[in-house]
């Protein structure tokens, strides 16, 4: 009875299914709905890259670009920026994800606690950061003073030291994002797998080698393409932080474009972006990839 | 008896050994700022882990608006929660719309807006910022809050658009077949099946572009110049301008402006966490 009962109505969807998709009603309305992004999308992403692109078309642009060495070194502090700090977050977050899965209450609490950093805005957590290594009157300079009676380093004025704090910044930032990305990632493996190499006997570190890092390794590389990705477009940790300096000295790609807009050579502040755009669009291309399954 | 809880103890001891620090590196910033806040102008500076004589004192000149940086401060919260929240009414109503065309009617060339939506969400933001300031200026936005408006859904619409269809793509189709069957048309679909059951995922979006926009520096520090017309972040950067900045008032309006969010964030955080990771974790 059930069967006969279920017949017409499987009937009934075959007959819609090609019906809807050829019934014009849903294709308007489909048109019409799709229609505010698609003008969002031409007014303000098509337009200012066909914009930019026109910009930066003179070659000239580019030589004035390589012979600027603010423009070398932005480029090198970025490159140092992605690779050593990316790198540096990473590990920690996948070695905080393996402490955070511990069941324990207080384990927990601190979780919560430790996604604030995430939740608030950058702003006036940069500018406590900056204010914390001022030289002279910043808390960490006179702890160091007070416990060593010497003078604390001039942290963002020398060059290498205020690129590292903005490194520190950025981790300190966007560290909870990840850690709490690996978290689910380790979450998501099946508790079997650890079982079964307890019983094997295996050590902590085997069962890292051999249950977690397989299964998390797509993701962790995932997350390093994509926080590289993030990180290129990263203005606040820097320009908060150093400004920029001392001497133009701590720029990076993302600061780099405010200070040609501010020194009136647009042209120059598109072509440091063009000049960026064969290493960054492979990895955008690598998260298309990933993500438009 | 003895054995395994003289181990337990030394698991957690060293669980403590990582927790400690992770709580001092994390705070450390943060309590900071509070202490600045709460401490009077004069003993500010002195490296205490707690002032002598904590005071509101801070609080209160900044919200009678006593010093010269902080006269638009009402004004400049206003203008913050007002592109906050217009930025997030129209991005939740830009990508439900687009996410329900693409994933539910199938319009043609959907998955084609889709990906180009995602190529932009990849674009890091402060590479637009230059060209977006000229395409401001070209139709006329500049110093209207509308430019900022729009930069901040351009920005935050390509990720909501992903994040909807991708739990629009989990609801089952015989729903939309079932409601055709019964003679309902696109847009009854629309308000009575699908809004309803999207509700989780439209909150974790809404809040997403809200924060965004609330928490956006440089946009708004390039689309509007006038001091009545800036977000709160603006004016906070103004405080760098001069050596002598009062930062005591600088770190209160930071804690005034960074509460709101927080607390959203941890109001939402179910939905936030399971919303904004998905994407992330499904690779």
């Amino acid at each position: 009875m059930s069967s006969t009962l279920a017949l017409p109505e499987q009937g009934g969807t075959v007959q819609v299914r090609p019906a809807w998709n050829r019934l014009t009603p849903w294709q308007t309305w489909g048109l019409i709905l799709i229609v505010p992004y698609v003008l969002i999308f031409l007014l303000f992403v098509v337009y200012p890259v066909g914009y930019g692109f026109w910009i930066a078309r003179h070659p000239h642009s580019y030589e004035q670009l390589v012979e600027d060495p603010i423009f070398v070194r932005s480029a090198i502090n970025t490159l140092v920026f992605l690779v050593v700090g990316i790198n540096i977050k990473m590990a920690i977050a996948l070695m905080l994800s393996g402490f955070f899965v511990q069941a324990r209450s207080w384990i927990k609490w601190l979780s919560v606690i430790f996604i604030l950093p995430w939740a608030v805005p950058s702003i006036p957590t940069i500018l406590s950061l900056r204010f914390m290594l001022n030289p002279e009157w910043g808390v960490i300079n006179s702890l160091i003073f007070r416990l060593t009676g010497e003078d604390g380093p001039n942290w963002l004025n020398d060059p290498t030291i205020a690129l590292s704090m903005a490194i520190v910044v950025h981790i300190w930032k966007s560290l909870p994002f990840w850690t709490l990305i690996l978290i689910a990632g380790r979450l998501a493996i099946p508790g079997e797998l650890y079982e079964s190499a307890s019983v094997d006997g295996a050590t902590n570190m085997q069962k890292f080698r051999y249950v977690t890092w397989p299964s998390l390794r797509t993701l962790y590389l995932t997350s390093t393409i994509l926080s590289m990705i993030w990180t290129l477009g990263d203005f606040n940790s820097v320009y908060l932080l150093t400004g920029g300096g001392p001497a133009d000295l701590t720029h990076v790609l993302a600061t780099l474009g405010i200070r040609y807009l501010r020194l009136d050579q647009v042209d120059l502040s598109m072509a440091a972006i063009v000049c960026a755009l064969p290493f960054v669009l492979p990895l955008v291309y690598f998260m298309m990839r990933r993500l438009a399954k | 008896m003895k054995l395994p809880s003289l181990r337990a103890v030394g698991t957690e001891a060293k669980l403590m050994l990582i927790g400690i620090p992770v709580l001092i590196w994390t705070l450390l910033p943060l309590y900071h700022l509070f202490l600045f806040a709460i401490s009077p102008k004069e003993s500010a500076f002195a490296g205490k882990l707690w002032p002598d004589h904590p005071t509101l004192h801070n609080f209160a000149v900044v919200l009678k608006q006593e010093h010269y940086y902080l006269s638009h401060f009402w004004q400049q919260l206003w203008n913050s929660l007002l592109i906050a929240v217009a930025t997030g009414v129209l991005t939740l109503l830009v990508a439900t719309c687009a996410a329900f065309a693409i994933s539910r009617l199938k319009v043609k060339g959907g998955r084609l807006v889709m990906n180009l939506a995602l190529f932009t969400y990849f674009i890091p933001a402060a590479f637009l910022a230059v060209p977006m300031y000229r395409t401001m200026g070209s139709y006329g936005l500049l110093n209207s809050q509308w430019a900022l408006i729009l930069a901040m859904v351009t920005i935050a619409a390509p990720y909501s658009i992903w994040v909807l269809k991708q739990s629009s793509d989990q609801l089952p189709v015989e729903l939309d077949e079932a409601a055709i069957m019964d003679g309902a048309s696109p847009m009854q679909l629309f308000w009575l099946v699908y809004i309803p059951l999207m509700a989780p995922a439209l909150v974790a979006v809404g809040t997403y572009a809200l924060l965004l926009a609330w928490n956006e520096y440089l946009y708004a520090f390039l689309l509007l110049s006038k001091d009545t017309a800036v977000t709160l972040p603006v004016g906070l950067g103004n405080f760098l301008a001069a050596d002598d900045s009062p930062w005591e008032l600088l770190m209160t309006t930071g804690l005034i402006y960074a509460l709101p969010p927080a607390a959203i964030y941890y109001t939402f955080k179910r939905y936030m966490v399971s919303g904004l990771t998905a994407g992330a974790v499904k690779s």
